[in-house]
């Protein structure tokens, strides 16, 4: 495979309420600031990642085109998935070998709708839909058939506060209380905020990432598996598909310093650390995670742009980014980022 | 890149409703047809591709979620692509891309529409408070260009009849096509009223529920007859760039000049065999015709009327009967592209144009700004 | 909360909800829920899935045509409890969320249990249907699950808030006086109209706003014979206006001229709604009328 690497990355300062921004509008600042950091203009490829539903809109990609300077025309294409998936479709354009610059995005604005509800759209549209199964109930399933200890759970939900507190990007949140949340077992504090906010990440290939970044972070295996959609059908207390693609991605070849974990509730990141096999030593979500900032969309591409980041600034060797999308961890793609 | 190779299609047949399936069971009708179609199951597929335009059009949001099972995709990698009425062309890119690129060996692509679980109409006129738009449908967005095509190019008013019975006829050789309509001639299209001026009812595609697969592989793994990609690419540009020519889109001309550039052509109308060419309003024919360098600027019109485009024509388009035969919407990109890979394995039956080599496929989306397109080939590249 | 005119409601909802057909075997199911019987079918791997599907999710391999009687009663395998039950589910009163393997079946069916307390459902509580009154054949006509012995068409709705903010807000409030605002690229010497804070092709900033006149050609044109909400009488034209100084067209309606007289190139006037009527919304404007003044040619 060929050399690939992440050579900038930009977010949004989230927000917690629309500001009204167009999806141009939202999106400008980051593509400005990446074009800005490698200095292209042009890149060889483009993919970005949106829904129409958070939106409340058909097609609602299609002005973002008009926020990055597509003249002459780009070579360009979109997935209705997280941006994540963009990233993997910009890294397998990348291998073909004849373009050597990508250039991927991703944004939505959680605050416009009621976020719990348009994710039950998501669901069978015959057996679960139906029920007005909402993304907190069906978390809230999962969080019971995981049965973690409250104790671990309050401590990733601190913790994730705390450093998002300290992530410029991550609208502040208050020291979590003990308050129940809507749908038991989880608590209050076990959801994440409703965030609005953007994201862009650019990859290079071969010479041109050592010519764009002092430090590429070179991508050293990239993998997305799914599993069965109906919750009743598979194990919840962990996630086949998520060990599936790291192992694909050969995270367990090495020392893991820093992992960033689409996990968008605390149970969730004690699946994904079983099924990712981190241990004691890997630090998890140093930028807060999903629990701080989640701009549902980008979630997932900020999880590479922010593993990514640990290594472009030298602070680690080796990180690993993990995005999700589906009901309950169905869909997992890990990638391993190192210097 | 590595080669890749169409060696299964499946198409359902298309129809207004089709009300004995599920979802999951439209689209694998396809499925399993392309899979049988290459001699596999699902175990020998590495990954999936899905494709299909809004999620309104049935209120699944990001439905390849529950579609995973239905495709065998679990322990897979699956995508989802939405790059609007393009996205059946961009999902078959998509999935070359992926062996192209040496990931995989054996993809698996499908893309669907079930426009009757509601209202075409309604999916695509959704508009936002504060929004201005008055654009009623796809007619009416796309009327305004056809327009300032006639005046452009001087073409006679017939033009469009002429391609609306053509592509109807060609459907009548086509056992999947919608529209088949017995005894269709000009005198039946003219007697029908305009919708948006100056697109008549008989002038626009249908509005349909169906499914289209196709199974990829690397040059390793060919089995049965393939169709060889020869080239791929896409091309977007912004709606809402001064200046820009909407008759004649340049990333339609960038694009069409990058895949052509990659298969050796160098005039299509003399190198190409047969072209399946996205055409929801009869009028874009002429205007596609001249767009992709099949006429000259201006002169679309003319190889349209001398019948050049037809079945029996020295450059046949849409020999299956196009979008203005069977239109379910996300898939109908990637149907123009199946339809060009059957033409080079000679399995298009009826419709097969003798002797096909080689074939273009193309699809295009939002304001005519998204393009897709591949050229497949009998010979190995 | 004062109201903002530049805020609104917005729904998403296909009128009358989405007509869903089931094929074979989700009908299956459905037609014997409506008799209140439940069924599984048998997987390849003699496997029986609840809810029935086409296909075993675990392979993708079709499924054999056998059915299987399951349930009623079944097995908690693990529940969340709702304290605040939402307009979607389907009781009004705080449940739980359970899986639920019906007797008979290897699957779990997702569902409500009505059970009164949180601790009522560990995993292992035993569960029975509680039917709706009148099944229809909808997965709801279980209205809910009950632990034993003690006690009983596809609406899509979303519903958002949107706030126009940026540069349509400056847009609109242009519109609220009277006037339309457009904004140059200095690199590429386009006036953009509605205005916009960055230029489509190269990308690059646009500064403040423009005054634009309400006067301009059109270059093309649709007379739309079917009737829509925001223009109700047919045939009506809607145009792309090209405003002088701009440089590039929005679409109006065309007013005040029979349809089959409006013209390429065609110079028209906005028609604006009197002063008193106004709101920052492009219902401002009436539409454009033609001026008189002579064609433009088109190039």
């Amino acid at each position: 495979m060929r050399d690939v690497a992440v050579v900038a990355f930009a977010q949004t300062r989230h927000t917690r309420e629309d500001a009204g921004l167009s999806e141009t509008e939202l999106i400008l600042p980051v593509i400005d600031e990446v074009k800005e950091r490698t200095g292209l203009t042009r890149f060889g490829f483009t993919c970005s990642g949106s829904c129409d539903y958070l939106a409340g809109a058909p097609f609602s990609f299609v002005s973002a085109l008009d926020a990055i300077g597509a003249w002459p025309p780009i070579s360009e294409s979109h997935v209705e998935m997280d941006a994540a998936w963009a990233l993997y479709e910009a890294w397998v354009r990348l291998q073909h070998g004849d373009v050597d610059t990508a250039l991927v995005y991703g944004f939505g604005k959680s605050s416009l709708g009621d976020l719990r509800e348009i994710m039950t759209l998501q669901l069978d549209p015959y057996y679960l839909a139906p029920l007005g199964l909402d993304q907190v109930s069906y978390a809230a399933l999962q969080a019971a058939a995981v049965d973690a200890d409250r104790e671990l759970l309050d401590g990733i939900v601190r913790r994730s506060r705390a450093d998002g507190r300290a992530n410029p990007y991550a609208p502040d949140l208050p020291e979590p209380d003990v308050a129940d949340g809507p749908v038991a077992p989880l608590r209050a504090a076990d959801l994440p905020p409703i965030t609005d906010g953007a994201a862009a990440v650019v990859l290079a290939a071969g010479d041109a990432a050592r010519e764009l970044c002092e430090r590429p972070a070179y991508v050293r295996g990239i993998a997305h598996r799914v599993e069965p959609h109906y919750l009743g059908m598979r194990d919840l207390g962990r996630s086949v598909s998520a060990a599936d693609a790291a192992r694909a991605a050969g995270v367990g070849k090495g020392p893991v310093e820093v992992a960033e974990l689409h996990a968008q509730f605390p149970h969730e990141e004690v699946v994904l650390r079983e099924a990712l096999g981190l241990g004691g030593d890997t630090v998890v979500n140093p930028s807060g995670g999903p629990l701080a900032a989640n701009p549902v969309m980008a979630t997932g591409l900020i999880r590479v742009g922010e593993a990514a980041r640990r290594v472009l600034d030298g602070s680690a060797r080796r990180a690993v980014a993990h995005a999700a999308n589906g009901p309950c961890l169905q869909h997992n793609l890990v990638t391993v980022l190192e210097a | 890149m590595n080669r890749c190779a169409v060696i299964g299609v499946g198409q359902t047949r298309y129809t207004t409703k089709r009300r004995d399936v599920s979802i999951a069971g439209l689209v694998r009708e396809a499925a399993l047809r392309a899979l049988e179609d290459a001699g596999l199951t699902f175990k020998d597929i590495d990954a999936v591709v899905v494709g299909k335009a809004p999620d309104l059009f049935e209120g699944v949001m990001m439905p390849e979620s529950y579609l995973a099972d239905a495709l065998g995709a679990a322990g897979k990698p699956v995508t989802r692509v939405h790059t609007a009425g393009s996205v059946g062309g961009s999902t078959a890119l998509v999935g070359a891309s992926l062996i192209q690129g040496g990931v995989h060996d054996r993809v698996l692509v499908v893309a669907f529409e079930k426009q009757s679980e509601s209202n075409a109409t309604w999916a695509l006129s959704t508009h936002l408070p504060f929004s201005a738009s008055l654009v009623v449908g796809a007619g009416g967005y796309f009327a305004p260009h056809i327009r300032e095509y006639m005046r452009r190019s001087g073409a006679p008013a017939h033009i469009g009849t002429l391609v609306a019975v053509k592509d109807r006829l060609n459907a009548l050789k086509n056992p999947y096509a919608h529209l088949r309509i017995p005894g269709i001639d000009q005198a039946m299209v003219e007697s029908t009223p305009m919708l948006w001026e100056p697109i008549r009812y008989l002038e626009t595609c249908p509005s349909s529920d169906g499914a289209c697969a196709l199974v990829l592989a690397s040059e390793d793994k060919v089995t049965g007859t393939p169709a060889w990609v020869h080239g791929a690419a896409m091309r977007s540009e912004p709606i809402f760039r001064a200046g820009r020519d909407t008759v004649s889109p340049q990333a339609g001309k960038d694009c069409a000049a990058d895949v052509y550039r990659q298969a050796g052509v160098c005039d299509p109308r003399r190198d190409i065999d047969v072209a399946e060419v996205y055409v929801p309003f009869s009028w874009y024919e002429p205007m596609w015709l001249e767009n992709l360098g099949f006429a000259a600027e201006g002169e679309g019109w003319k190889l349209t009327e001398s019948g050049a485009t037809a079945l029996d024509g020295d450059i046949p388009w849409n020999a299956s009967g196009g979008v203005l035969s069977s239109n379910p919407i996300g898939a109908s990109g990637l149907i123009r592209f199946a339809e060009a890979a059957l033409q080079v394995r000679g399995m298009a039956g009826e419709h097969q144009v003798d002797g096909a080599r080689l074939a273009l496929g193309h699809a295009y989306g939002g304001g005519a700004q998204f393009f897709a397109m591949w050229i497949v080939g009998r010979e190995r590249p | 909360m004062p109201s903002d005119p530049l805020v609104a409601r917005h729904v998403l909802e296909f009128p009358g909800g989405y007509t869903r057909t089931t094929g074979p075997v989700i009908g299956r199911f459905l037609t014997e829920l409506r008799a209140r019987r439940l069924v599984g079918v048998r997987t390849a791997e003699g496997r029986v899935l609840v809810p029935p599907l086409e296909y075993d999710p675990a392979t993708g391999d079709p499924v054999t045509g056998e059915y299987v009687e399951v349930g009623p009663a079944g097995t908690v395998t693990a529940s969340a409890w709702v304290r605040e039950p939402r307009a979607a589910h389907p009781l009004d009163r705080p449940f739980a969320w359970a899986l639920i393997r019906l007797d008979g079946a290897d699957t779990a069916l997702v569902h409500a249990v009505d059970a009164g307390d949180p601790r009522a459902v560990p995993p292992g509580t035993r569960v029975w249907p509680v039917w709706k009154d009148a099944p229809t054949g909808q997965i709801t006509d279980i209205a809910y699950f009950a632990p034993e012995v003690t006690k009983i068409v596809s609406p899509v709705r979303a519903e958002y808030r949107l706030r126009a903010g940026g540069a349509l807000r400056v847009f609109l409030e242009g519109v609220a006086r009277g006037v339309f605002l457009g904004g140059r690229c200095a690199r590429c010497d386009q006036v953009y109209v509605p205005y916009r804070t960055s230029c489509p092709e190269c990308g690059g900033r646009i500064g403040e706003p423009v005054e634009l006149p309400g006067t301009g050609v059109i270059t093309t044109f649709a007379i739309n014979n079917l009737p829509d909400p925001r223009a109700p009488e047919v045939p009506f034209v809607s145009a792309y206006v090209l405003l002088d100084g701009a440089d590039i067209p929005m679409i109006a309606l065309i007013g005040d001229v029979p349809a089959h007289e409006v013209r390429q190139g065609m110079r028209v006037r906005a028609v604006w709604v009197p002063e008193e009527e106004r709101t920052p919304s492009m219902a401002n404007v009436r539409w454009f009328a033609p001026t008189g003044e002579p064609d433009m040619e088109l190039s």
